[in-house]
């Protein structure tokens, strides 16, 4: 019996003692955030002027349709939710939501603001942000996240879409600006999750995901680490480039970028073994946090350029 | 012969909640009251922006 039909058959009538709180919780606020900050870059970048309430609207509904996606997958991966630690606390795992609560509660959360979007934009952002939940909740969660150790790289284009899909929202259309977001997004997102597969590798195999050190080995891993900050460090400087982003953009994505490469080429001098377990460990939680502030820096720098330019100061 | 109740009877009193049941409901309840209200006015201010005054200007 699997663990969801487990939890279900167990106690259908009890009453629930989930607060507001751990409904939020189901949503996954912290990616939410980061998918409403970079989507706030997508609408910035869009030509043209876009009403205050149909922007918001347009956000709102991005932030919901992300925030179902992270209730769907919570509904399917509550078995592994329920041996890793760092997911154990979750509400479903933590027995406060049962998992037919968390799955009516996404497919309405899905449904709703792929209406709203469409309603108020237009139906090619509703499309994107649809393809958007499918491709993470059908794609990642249900099939490559247990089958491939290529999970995130392929999963990654979920959490790089709510730029494009707030372009779309803005426009009707997708440009190569948009494209851009996408790319840098789909290509920072395999070096962030596998400085953090590094650490957390045992608790991986211990749930039988194939995550890369898992199943090519810690060293392969740093190598497609660094393989990927090399690619991701000169795109990161492409907006500059193409002329929707100033030099101040260029100056923080080709610094930021530098850091981001000298911390990738630690990773991938510092092997655990011979004493140094430590000092490697360090090194990949040090990649995995800068990566975080990598991509907020460079996504701040052209939401709030932008948002100036709009305002205009 | 006694007559058994049906396993699925609920008590004649019925189910008394917890004082922690309760709150929780009430909590959610609330949160429901507050997302329905917000999403009625951001509906209304959309309606205004979209369509605006032309919402009377349509054939009968």
């Amino acid at each position: 019996m699997s663990y969801v039909s487990e939890q279900n058959g167990l106690d259908q009538a009890r009453i629930s003692l989930a607060g507001p709180g751990d409904y939020f919780a189901l949503l996954k606020p912290r990616v939410m955030s980061l998918v409403v900050f970079t989507a706030l870059a997508g609408l910035l970048v869009a030509p043209g002027q876009m009403n205050p309430v149909i922007g918001f609207t347009a956000l709102l509904a991005i932030a919901i349709g992300a925030g179902a996606s992270g209730a769907l997958n919570m509904w399917y991966d509550a078995d592994i939710d329920a041996v890793m630690t760092r997911t154990r606390t979750r509400p479903i795992p933590a027995g406060l939501i049962l998992p037919n609560e968390a799955l009516a509660f996404g497919l309405f959360l899905s449904v709703f603001s792929v209406f709203m979007l469409g309603l108020v934009t237009n139906w090619l952002a509703a499309g994107l942000l649809a393809f958007t939940i499918f491709f993470y909740v059908v794609v990642y969660t249900m099939w490559l996240k247990r089958s491939t150790p290529q999970n995130i790289v392929i999963g990654g284009a979920a959490g790089a879409f709510p730029p494009m899909v707030a372009y779309a929202a803005a426009t009707g259309s997708v440009s190569l600006s948009s494209l851009v977001l996408f790319a840098i997004i789909f290509v920072w997102t395999p070096p962030h999750f596998w400085a953090l597969a590094l650490l957390k590798s045992k608790e991986y195999q211990a749930v039988g995901i194939p995550m890369m050190p898992n199943v090519k080995g810690p060293d392969h891993t740093r190598l497609e680490i660094l393989l990927y900050t090399i690619v991701l460090a000169p795109l990161a400087v492409v907006p500059w480039l193409m002329g929707f982003a100033s030099p101040v953009y260029g100056a923080v994505a080709i610094s930021a970028g530098l850091a981001m490469l000298a911390l990738a080429v630690r990773v991938f001098c510092v092997r655990r073994g011979q004493g140094r377990d430590e000092e490697s460990d360090r090194a990949a939680k040090q990649l995995f946090a800068f990566s975080i502030v990598y991509l907020f820096l460079l996504f701040a720098v052209i939401v709030v350029e932008n948002s100036v330019s709009r305002l205009g100061f | 012969m006694v007559n058994q109740p049906a396993q699925n009877e609920r008590p004649p009193e019925g189910i008394k909640l917890t004082p922690e049941q309760e709150k929780s409901r009430r909590a959610r309840n609330i949160a429901i009251g507050l997302a329905v209200g917000f999403f009625v006015v951001l509906f209304y201010a959309i309606t205004v922006v979209k369509v605006g005054p032309a919402v009377f200007n349509r054939p009968l």
